[in-house]
């Protein structure tokens, strides 16, 4: 089963608006992160240091797991592992029900989407509430985020007003941002009261404190995290780090790679429930650790570089592929770059292989990447394993991408130009033949007029002017 | 890196069989600078299009074929950053762990780019002949983030003195063509090369100048077949040209 991406983006192509909308947000997002980095040297310095944090890390996740649920449990909260995303659903549904809320206020989470949260509390009876307001914007359109941390960029002012008009008439009216963001406002601090549970995700969750740290903008996230009487976080097991002070060049990296911003407006250090005598805070904190296929990942030495990632976006916003289609096209949670190595290895190779086809290769990627995931060496190595694979690797789908007919192609290929003499005569056949060349050349030709055959080869040229061989 | 007495010239498949000009205005250009080139008949490509597409085995079967055919200590000049890069920075993930991993480092370590090997080993200073023009600059993906060799391109092309050289919009965003991704996925692949070629035409440069024929045969023929009569050019062969050379075969 292929999950049709090139169809996808064919669709993604043909919408203009969307398409200005998210080129123009990306476009903005790059001059601003280069604004943020104005010493090269440092910046370089900075994702030497975020890759060794991260990579250590995730070198001794387990360990360091085991001491942040020991930490967060010393702190009053309560952790729980889940390994797949409908544990996790279970999980929280069950913290829900026996506190009794009927509604949920969700900060901005990518683990809460890899759950498909919203679907399982909605047949549960229970309300999901986005409180982030890009969150808010695709909830009442219904539709999925479609960038990591910008979940509405492809949405301009005049939609939302739109949007906002139809999903919340009592709202005032207006087109400004400032309006727009008015009435978020004035709809969500109504839906923050009296609703008794929230949850969110977490950026970092540092081991040796036990400490979760949560970066927003807006406000939402401190909001959901303290005003209810029970939080739950939720969080991939590999966002895990050993020491607080590994925290601040993450978070500077981060920030800045993200939007550019030197710091966001809110940083929480979250350390357990209320205690005794503390006037506000929830009464219960949850951990909730998702598995979701990341200690597959990890036992690859090579792949495992995949779950450094911190979530900054950056990989999209200078993607050449992603900036003309948005995320929606990819039809996972994770789009651009990340997603492509991400979501074949966590799905599998014959369900998302295609994924790590939707990329030219250009680097763009793994220049802006803060923590240097090496990601166009791992879609090529992801390539490898779509068509045949490591003998050990363990991806899921090996070898499910083979093609016959491709696989002959390349082993005629391979006869050919492996061998000197071989090559020289069809060489010299096919520049003979160049007359007959056709002028469509499949899809090439759709777009582009075909190059032609020189009359003679390179090689031929370079013996008749005698050029010397050795 | 000093300049050479000799140098081997890897001319690339697609040089080979589309743009065999590129491969001779290139070799012209440094056999003027008093450098010997040694063409020989052995090479034929870097395996780069196999590699991409996953099919490594057989990319390391054609990559094998190169290691024998460049045998003295001598660099390896290419006329191409992409398959450069796939020499100089991929042979030795290609090859290692095999018996013939020794010898992919040892080739990978000479090899050049054309345009570093021009600009920063002989520094080619060349006497520009021909009438003011303005090109437009395409850098490969390949020169400026594998290789680092963009910055070499646009300074040999700042010392033709009647050469207007300009980057367009988006100069850092790729062409689209990523070898076998413009067959795989054609459709994003020609949106990407479409906006490329806008970016180009809207400098008013008459001449668009690169370093990669993959990249020059994706935007010559979008531009073509766009109706903008732009013409593409090979840098060597622009090079050539502008020093008064002639090239004909």
């Amino acid at each position: 089963m292929t999950t049709g991406l090139r169809a996808s983006i064919g669709v993604a192509l043909g919408r203009e608006r969307a398409r200005k909308n998210i080129r123009r947000a990306m476009d903005g997002l790059v001059v601003k992160r280069l604004k943020a980095f104005p010493d090269v040297s440092e910046l370089e310095c900075l994702r030497d240091l975020g890759q060794a944090i991260r990579g250590h890390a995730v070198a001794r996740l387990p360990e360091l797991l085991e001491t942040l649920e020991r930490n967060c449990i010393g702190n009053g909260m309560q952790v729980h592992w889940a390994e797949t995303g409908e544990e996790a659903d279970r999980i929280v549904l069950d913290i829900l029900r026996r506190s009794g809320a009927r509604a949920l206020l969700k900060g901005k989470s990518m683990v809460s989407e890899e759950m498909a949260l919203n679907e399982r509390l909605a047949a549960e009876g229970i309300e999901p509430v986005e409180t982030d307001l890009g969150e808010l914007i695709i909830q009442l359109a219904q539709e999925p985020p479609s960038h990591i941390i910008a979940p509405a960029v492809h949405k301009d002012r005049h939609e939302v007003a739109a949007l906002f008009r139809e999903r919340l008439p009592e709202a005032p009216g207006g087109e400004r941002i400032e309006d727009l963001t008015a009435a978020a406002r004035a709809y969500m601090r109504g839906r923050f009261r009296g609703i008794t549970a929230g949850l969110s995700g977490v950026n970092f969750a540092v081991a040796e404190t036990g400490t979760l740290c949560l970066v927003e903008n807006e406000g939402n996230g401190r909001l959901s995290t303290t005003a209810p009487e029970v939080h739950i976080a939720v969080m991939g097991i590999e966002k895990v780090i050993a020491r607080l002070d590994h925290l601040p060049p993450l978070l500077t990296l981060l920030t800045r790679s993200a939007t550019g911003q030197p710091v966001t407006t809110y940083v929480n250090l979250i350390s357990g429930p209320r205690r005794p005598g503390e006037k506000d805070g929830p009464r219960e904190v949850h951990l909730v650790l998702l598995d979701n296929g990341r200690s597959r990942i990890r036992q690859d030495p090579e792949l495992a570089a995949t779950l450094h990632c911190i979530r900054c976006g950056a990989c999209m916003n200078h993607c050449p592929v992603y900036t003309r289609l948005g995320g929606h096209a990819y039809g996972t949670v994770y789009p651009g770059p990340i997603g492509s190595i991400l979501e074949p290895q966590l799905q599998g190779l014959d369900v998302r292989g295609e994924m790590a086809e939707a990329s030219s290769l250009c680097g763009a990627c793994a220049e802006v990447c803060p923590v240097r995931i090496p990601i166009p060496s791992l879609l090529n190595r992801l390539r490898y394993e779509s068509v045949a694979g490591e003998p050990r690797s363990r991806v899921e789908g090996k070898g499910s991408r083979r093609k016959r007919g491709e696989a002959r192609l390349w082993a005629l290929w391979a006869w050919i130009y492996g061998r000197p003499g071989r090559y020289r005569a069809f060489a010299r056949l096919a520049t003979a033949l160049r007359a007959l060349q056709p002028a469509r050349l499949g899809p090439w030709t759709r777009t582009r007029t075909a190059p032609r055959l020189a009359p003679k080869d390179l090689h031929r040229l370079a013996r008749e002017l005698g050029i010397p061989r050795s | 890196m000093t300049k050479p007495t000799a140098i081997y010239f890897f001319g690339t498949c697609l040089i080979d069989l589309l743009y065999p000009r590129v491969g001779l205005s290139a070799m012209r250009l440094i056999e003027r600078e008093g450098v010997r080139v040694i063409f020989p008949q052995g090479q034929t490509c870097c395996g780069q299009p196999a590699y991409n597409a996953g099919f490594r085995r057989e990319a390391r079967r054609v990559a094998r074929a190169q290691l024998d055919v460049f045998p003295e200590d001598l660099p390896v000049v290419v006329p191409s950053a992409s398959c450069a890069g796939m020499l100089k920075v991929q042979y030795p993930a290609l090859f290692s762990g095999t018996p013939d991993s020794r010898r992919a480092l040892a080739l990978a370590g000479r090899v050049v780019e054309l345009t570093d090997f021009l600009g920063r080993v002989l520094d080619l200073r060349p006497r520009d002949l021909g009438p003011p023009l303005k090109v437009a600059v395409h850098n490969s993906c390949s020169a400026r983030r594998e290789l680092g060799v963009a910055p070499a391109a646009l300074e040999l092309l700042g010392r033709l003195a009647n050469l207007e050289a300009v980057e367009p919009d988006h100069a850092y965003e790729c062409c689209g063509f990523g070898g076998t991704f413009a067959v795989k996925q054609p459709e994003i692949s020609a949106a990407m090369a479409a906006d490329k070629a806008e970016s180009i035409a809207a400098t008013g440069a008459s001449v668009l100048v690169g370093q990669d024929c993959g990249c020059l045969m994706n935007l010559g023929g979008t531009l073509d077949r766009r109706g903008h009569r732009i013409a593409v050019k090979h840098i060597a062969e622009l090079l050539w040209e502008r020093i008064g050379g002639d090239a004909k075969p």
